[in-house]
C-alpha cells in the first residue's frame, strides 16, 4: 500500500484542526443527525394539512410558521434534509462513478481510449452545468431522480479531468513499476495499485461538490423540474415561499436558511481538506 | 499569436460539432413518438407516418442529423408548438432580456469585487479582511434563488422601494431597439423610461452578482497577494516608492491578467445561470423561456435555445482565451 493511501487519514485529521473545518464539520454531523433522527426530532407530520392553520406565522406551535396548507414549515425543513442527504448520495456517487471510472480507463490506457474519453468530457464542459441539466431533465422528465441525474451527468466530467490527472502522476511511481515489474496484469495495476492511490483527492472533491450539489437540486426543484408536490424538498419549499413572499416571509426565509448553513458546512469542509492536498492555496 | 487564435479556432469547430451532436441525440432520446406529440391522441396511422416521413424521422439516425445540421446552418431550428413561431425567434426575442440582466450584474460584481479583494489583500489578516472573506463564504454559499427572495421579502414587499418583478411597469414600454428595456429606455431619452428601468433591473442584477462578485473579490485577493512577493515588488519597495504607487504600478498590473480572466469567464456562466433569477423576477429571458418549454414539452425551443446558448457559451470563452493570450504574451508561444 502507498504512502498516499496511508497518509489519508492524517492528512484529514489535520485538515479538521481549523476553527472552520470544525465549524463545517458540525454543521455536516447535525445534517446527518437530522436526517436519521427526523422522525424524533419534526414535531409534526410533515404532509399533514391543517387549513385552519394556513399561513399562520412563526408561533409556539409551529416555530417556522405554517405554509399555505397548514403544514408545519419546520417539519418539512426537518424531513427535507433527507431529500437534500439523497441527492448527495445518488448525484456526487454517480459523478464519482462514471466520471472517476472514464478518468481511470482514460488516464490508465492512454492512447485513443484516452483521446476520446477527454474529447467527450471537453464537449460536456462547453456546456453550462445550468444548460446541461435542463437538456438532461427536458428529456427524461421533471421529477426529484431525473433531476439527480442530471446533476451527476454535469459533474462527471470534473471527476473524469482529476482522476485521469491523478492515474497520469501515480502510475509513474515506483511502486506501480515494481508491480508491473513482478508481473501484474493490468487489470491488477489499475485496480490494486492505481485506483486506490488516486482515490484521495476526488473524495475531497467529492466533499466540495456536497454543497454545490444541494444548491443544484433545490435549484431545479424551485424551477418546477426537481421534487414534485407534497414532497418536502427545500427547493420546493422556497417555490412556494416564492408564491406567497408577499403575504407569508417564512416560507421561503427557513427553507432558504437550512440550504445556506449546510453549504457552508460542507464548503468550510471541502475547503480545509483541499489546502491540506494543496498547501500552496493555505497562503493565500 | 496569429496560430495561436487560428489553432484555438479549430478546437472550436470540433467542440460545435460536439454541442450540436449531443443536443441532436439528447432531443432524440426523447421518450415517445415526436409525431404522436405533435399530432396529438386522436391521429391516426396514416397522419402519423405521413408526417414522420415528412420530419425525415424514418430515415438513419446520421441522415437525420445532417439534416438537423444543414437546417440549423440556414437558423431553422422548428416551430414553437406554443408561439406557432419560429423557435430561434423565440429566442432571439428572449436573449436581450438575459444578456442585459448578465452584463448589469457582471459590471457590478467587477465594480464591488476588484477593489473589496484588493483592499482585502493589502490589509491582510486585519479585521477588514476577516469580513471579507467571510462574507465572500456567504456570497458563494448562498443560493441565489434564496438571495433574490429575501431581497423581494425586504425591497419590494416590506420597505416597498422597488418594484416586485418585470422588466417595466405596465403600460410603459420604450419602443423595441435592441430588446434591452435600460438600453431602449436611454435611447428613447425619456427620463421615468429610465428610471423606471433601471429600478426593475436593480433587485435582479444585485441578486445574480452575488456569486461572481464574491469570487472576483477571493481571486483579486489571491492574486495581489500572490504578486506582493515577486521580486520586482520588493525591488520597487526597497526603492522607496509610496505604497499605492506600488500596489497600483507594480502589483495590480501583474494581478490583472488572471482577474480579467476570470471575470470574462463568468459572462458566460451568468448568461446561463440567468434562469432562476429571471424565474423569480419574472424576467421574459432566454433561461424563463427554456424552463416554461421544457414545462410544456415545447422541444423546438428547447433545442433551439440549449444550442443558442451553448454556441454564445463557447464563444465567449474563446473571446476570453484570445484575450488572456494577448494580455499574457507566455500563453500564445506555450
Amino acid at each position: 500500500m502507498s504512502a498516499t493511501v496511508a497518509a489519508a487519514p492524517g492528512v484529514i485529521r489535520r485538515a479538521l484542526h481549523g476553527t472552520g473545518a470544525r465549524f463545517g464539520l458540525a454543521i455536516a454531523a447535525v445534517f446527518l443527525a437530522l436526517t436519521v433522527f427526523a422522525p424524533l426530532v419534526a414535531p409534526f407530520d410533515p404532509y399533514e394539512q391543517d387549513l385552519s392553520n394556513a399561513l399562520s406565522p412563526p408561533s409556539e406551535l409551529h416555530w417556522f410558521g405554517a405554509d399555505q396548507y397548514g403544514r408545519d414549515t419546520l417539519s418539512r425543513i426537518v424531513y427535507g434534509t433527507r431529500t437534500a442527504l439523497l441527492a448527495i448520495v445518488m448525484a456526487d456517487g454517480l459523478a464519482l462513478l462514471v466520471g472517476g471510472s472514464l478518468g481511470l480507463v482514460a488516464g490508465y490506457l492512454g492512447g485513443r481510449v484516452d483521446a476520446s474519453i477527454m474529447r467527450l468530457v471537453d464537449v460536456l464542459l462547453a456546456f453550462p452545468y445550468l444548460l446541461l441539466a435542463l437538456i438532461i431533465v427536458a428529456v427524461l422528465g421533471p421529477s426529484l431522480t431525473n433531476s439527480v441525474i442530471a446533476i451527476g451527468i454535469i459533474y462527471t466530467p470534473q471527476y473524469a479531468r482529476l482522476m485521469r490527472g491523478q492515474v497520469l502522476s501515480v502510475q509513474a511511481a515506483d511502486f506501480v513499476m515494481a508491480a508491473r515489474a513482478i508481473g501484474a496484469g493490468r487489470l491488477r495495476v489499475m485496480l490494486r495499485h492505481v485506483l486506490p492511490n488516486s482515490f484521495t483527492p476526488v473524495l475531497v472533491l467529492a466533499t466540495l461538490q456536497s454543497g454545490a450539489v444541494v444548491v443544484e437540486t433545490a435549484g431545479l426543484s424551485f424551477l418546477g423540474l426537481g421534487a414534485q408536490p407534497p414532497s418536502p424538498d427545500w427547493g420546493a419549499l422556497l417555490a412556494d415561499g416564492h408564491a406567497y413572499f408577499l403575504t407569508a416571509w417564512w416560507i421561503a426565509t427557513f427553507p432558504g436558511m437550512a440550504i445556506f448553513l449546510v453549504v457552508v458546512g460542507f464548503n468550510l469542509l471541502g475547503d480545509a481538506l483541499r489546502d491540506q492536498y494543496d498547501p500552496r492555496l493555505r497562503a493565500r | 499569436m496569429g496560430s495561436y487564435v487560428a489553432a484555438r479556432l479549430i478546437q472550436l469547430l470540433f467542440v460545435l460539432i460536439g454541442v450540436s451532436v449531443v443536443v441532436f441525440v439528447t432531443m432524440h432520446l426523447l421518450p415517445g413518438d415526436v409525431a404522436q406529440l405533435l399530432l396529438g391522441d386522436h391521429a391516426t396511422n396514416e397522419q402519423l407516418q405521413r408526417l414522420r416521413e415528412q420530419l425525415g424521422l424514418d430515415q438513419p439516425v446520421w441522415v437525420q442529423y445532417g439534416r438537423f445540421m444543414r437546417e440549423a446552418l440556414r437558423g431553422d431550428l422548428g416551430v414553437s408548438v406554443q408561439s406557432n413561431r419560429p423557435a430561434l425567434d423565440d429566442v432571439v426575442t428572449a436573449f436581450p432580456v438575459t444578456l442585459q440582466l448578465a452584463l448589469a450584474s457582471l459590471l457590478l460584481a467587477s465594480l464591488c469585487g476588484v477593489p473589496v479583494g484588493v483592499l482585502a489583500a493589502v490589509r491582510q489578516g486585519s479585521r477588514f479582511d476577516a469580513v471579507v472573506m467571510t462574507l465572500t463564504l456567504f456570497g458563494v454559499s448562498m443560493p441565489i434563488f434564496w438571495l433574490g427572495l429575501m431581497l423581494l421579502v425586504m425591497f419590494a414587499a416590506g420597505l416597498g422601494w422597488l418594484p416586485v418583478g418585470g422588466l417595466m411597469p405596465v403600460g410603459l414600454d420604450p419602443p423595441r431597439l435592441t430588446g434591452m428595456s435600460v438600453v431602449d429606455s436611454l435611447l428613447s431619452g425619456n427620463a421615468t423610461m429610465i428610471g423606471a428601468s433601471v429600478r426593475h433591473m436593480l433587485l435582479p442584477a444585485v441578486t445574480l452578482a452575488s456569486v461572481p462578485l464574491a469570487l472576483i473579490a477571493r481571486i483579486t485577493r489571491a492574486e495581489v497577494l500572490s504578486a506582493a512577493t515577486a521580486d520586482h515588488v520588493r525591488t520597487a519597495r526597497a526603492k522607496g516608492l509610496a505604497d499605492s504607487r506600488v500596489i497600483l504600478r507594480h502589483i495590480l498590473r501583474n494581478a490583472a491578467i488572471p482577474i480579467v480572466t476570470v471575470i470574462g469567464l463568468q459572462l458566460g456562466l451568468l448568461l446561463s445561470g440567468a434562469v432562476l433569477t429571471e424565474t423569480i423576477y419574472s424576467l421574459p429571458g432566454l433561461g424563463r423561456l427554456m424552463v416554461d418549454s421544457i414545462l410544456s414539452r415545447d422541444y423546438s425551443v428547447v433545442q433551439a435555445g440549449a444550442l443558442f446558448i451553448a454556441v454564445v457559451f463557447v464563444l465567449v470563452n474563446l473571446a476570453v482565451d484570445i484575450l488572456y493570450a494577448a494580455l499574457d504574451p507566455r500563453i500564445s508561444r506555450s
